[in-house]
């Protein structure tokens, strides 16, 4: 517990050297570092993050530092002023019970808060909106940037009733350094909205974050999230449904080496005649763990729900773990609430077929893993970003082989 | 020189003995028939010389085209002009019809040191043998056997075998479950593949497939050893008098005759 004190020092130090931000950004950050300071870094006694120790991060000195951000959207998305932020910022990605949320709200940005995206009511998209943020390579020189650096993504994207558009982020960098990303995404009635998320980050990298939607009546919602990188990653994906809402949650992860992937689902079916389906993958190699939490929460007057959640791994060694549990919390009575998990491994009777016609054992394996992640590639309705991603997975398994 | 030459062949699956000393020489060209009640080794012997590890060998000797084929990866068995038409073709999601057997006609081409096909040329290919099996063209970009109906996977296995051209076919019951209709489609893809240098192995429980192939060689095995062999008029005997005719018990399935 001391060197989580002791670091907790560490980062109020770099609290309080920030530039003090617009009034209401400032008090934002107060609250935020208050919260942070009064819950410490989550321990494993914590049921939240039982399998998931964040001592890595807990026990390093950071200095704060920025990630190179790139957005390319379409013309039509607008940079919302300070007004709209503050009706939306922090309202849905609560930091009430969440250290690395707090965290994240305790270092916004000072004079343009975060990426704040507005599509406009009505607008139908026909590029994506892309957001990349990237760690550079750290630069030797000054004693004080050999700390690493920890860098604070936040993402507000407000998506106007009736609108439709493609949400992607992109995660990625060089060397060891810290990302604690919060996303918030709000989606005004019958809009449509897709996520992606590719998370890329270095071998080294430490990424957590937290993609939290609120959704309104009748939108269609769906969030990708692919996790590759990283040797330590969480993400904490909340969607909160409205009536008539449908959510689409898929996930994949691909770890190997000593990498440790948790990916936590919250779904809260809030409302009556709400659907969500939910498939997460998982392919494990090596020494790497994982872990999958899928919580669905179907309040009381939730009527109507329907709820798919699947979650499959594909385990490819002895010493590769998936700790994987559903969390079923349902309150109404008239609903349909489905969930599975499996863990298998490398199917025989495919490897002897695919060999039997020739295909190299090397190559058979291969071909049925890609198959096995290409499920959820084939779930990304953008053309450029499917191929862009089975040019990863093919890449991956092909050098995985070597 | 026969092109397969099975010798005092033995194999265990989990500890028991299923073949029990198989002997049999198949020239090029020639069609042998396999028949057997279940359980009679039938299927593991196909499956033993495809190399499904399942099986082990615990004694005798295989020898293809004059090598050792039991020291063989199944991959080089296949490479070398072995097919097994499965009796439970494996279905595999997300890898499409279409891109497997390009990847399996192509690594098996470069073994023959034939250059690969490009994609012109390999759906001229296709397209032609899909037509002999009176197939479907969308089960091409449809994944390996996922839904497809037990007559459509069947009629898949003897389309990847004309595709692949194989010189030794192994059919494992490739007539089991098939209407009529369905047997005479297969049947006469399998004829039209026969040719003098390509032999086959036909395993099979019933003789109504043999109506429409017609083997040179007919073999029972029972209890995993080959106990007569005769030309084609012993799948007549047996269909007159049955397994029992031979002094062979038969189990009977849950139904029962009727």
């Amino acid at each position: 517990m001391t060197a989580v004190s002791e670091q907790i020092g560490n980062w109020l130090a770099a609290f309080t050297d920030q530039f003090p931000a617009e009034p209401w950004v400032q008090a934002l950050r107060e609250a935020a570092f208050q919260r942070f300071s009064a819950l410490g870094f989550p321990t494993t006694h914590n049921e939240e993050w039982r399998f998931t120790s964040v001592a890595p991060i807990a026990r390093t000195a950071f200095r704060i530092g920025s990630a190179d951000k790139l957005i390319r959207s379409p013309e039509i998305v607008e940079e919302p002023d300070s007004c709209v932020a503050q009706a939306h910022l922090a309202r849905y990605a609560s930091f009430d019970q969440n250290s690395f949320v707090a965290l994240n709200t305790a270092f916004l940005d000072r004079l343009v808060p975060t990426t704040v995206l507005r599509v406009p009511p009505g607008a139908v998209l026909e590029q994506p909106i892309e957001i990349t943020y990237a760690v550079p390579a750290d630069v030797a020189g000054d004693p004080r940037e050999a700390l690493p650096i920890a860098v604070h993504p936040r993402t507000l994207i407000l998506v106007g009733a009736g609108a439709q558009c493609a949400i992607i982020e992109t995660f990625k960098g060089e060397g060891f350094y810290f990302t604690n990303a919060v996303t918030e995404i709000v989606a005004a009635e019958n809009s449509f909205v897709d996520h992606y998320k590719l998370q890329q980050e270095s071998p080294e990298a430490l990424h957590i974050a937290t993609l939290q939607a609120q959704l309104g009546r009748n939108t269609n919602f769906s969030s990708h999230s692919i996790s590759l990188g990283g040797a330590l990653v969480r993400n904490d994906v909340g969607v909160v449904l409205s009536e008539g809402t449908e959510a689409t949650l898929n996930g994949l992860y691909i770890a190997n080496g000593s990498q440790h992937i948790d990916n936590h689902t919250v779904i809260d079916h809030a409302k009556p005649h709400g659907t969500s389906h939910e498939l997460y993958k998982g392919i494990l190699d090596d020494h790497a763990t994982a872990v999958f939490n899928g919580r669905i929460i179907v309040r009381k007057d939730a009527q109507k729900t329907d709820s798919k959640q699947t979650n499959k791994n594909l385990v490819l060694s002895d010493d590769a773990v998936i700790n994987t549990k559903p969390e079923l919390q349902i309150l109404a009575d008239d609903v349909r609430c489905t969930h599975g998990a499996t863990i298998g491994q490398l199917d025989a009777e495919s490897m002897f077929y695919l060999q039997s016609r020739g295909i190299a054992r090397p190559d058979a394996r291969n071909l049925l893993i890609y198959a096995f992640a290409q499920d959820i590639a084939d779930r990304v309705k953008l053309p450029t970003l499917h191929d862009s991603l089975e040019r990863i997975l093919f890449e991956k398994f092909h050098e995985h082989s070597q | 020189m026969p092109l397969l030459e099975i010798q005092n062949l033995h194999a265990t699956v989990a500890g028991r003995e299923i073949l029990k000393g198989v002997s049999l020489s198949i020239h090029p060209g020639e069609v042998h028939a396999i028949m057997g009640p279940n359980g009679s080794g039938k299927s593991t012997l196909a499956q033993v010389l495809a190399g499904r590890e399942l099986y082990t060998v615990t004694a005798g000797q295989v020898f293809y085209e004059g090598e050792d084929l039991l020291a063989l990866a199944p991959e080089l068995r296949a490479q070398k002009g072995i097919f097994l038409a499965f009796q439970y073709p494996v279905e595999i999601p997300g890898v499409s019809n279409m891109y497997f057997l390009k990847a399996a006609l192509n690594t098996v081409r470069k073994a023959r040191n034939l250059p690969e096909l490009d994609a012109f040329d390999f759906l001229a290919l296709v397209k032609e043998k899909m037509k002999l099996m009176e197939m479907d063209q969308a089960l091409l970009n449809r994944p390996v056997n996922t839904g497809f109906s037990g007559g459509e996977k069947k009629r898949n296995e003897i389309f990847q075998m004309a595709v692949l051209e194989p010189r030794l076919a192994i059919l494992d019951e490739t007539d089991s479950g098939l209407d009529i209709d369905a047997l005479r489609i297969v049947a006469g893809g399998v004829n039209a593949l026969r040719s003098p240098d390509r032999s086959m192995i036909v395993v099979t429980h019933y003789q109504r497939l043999l109506n429409y192939i017609v083997p040179d060689f007919v073999h029972v095995l029972s209890e995993g050893r080959i106990v007569k062999s005769g030309g084609k008029e012993l799948a007549l005997e047996l269909e007159e008098k049955g397994y029992a005719g031979l002094g062979i018990e038969d189990e009977e399935e849950a139904v029962g005759r009727i």
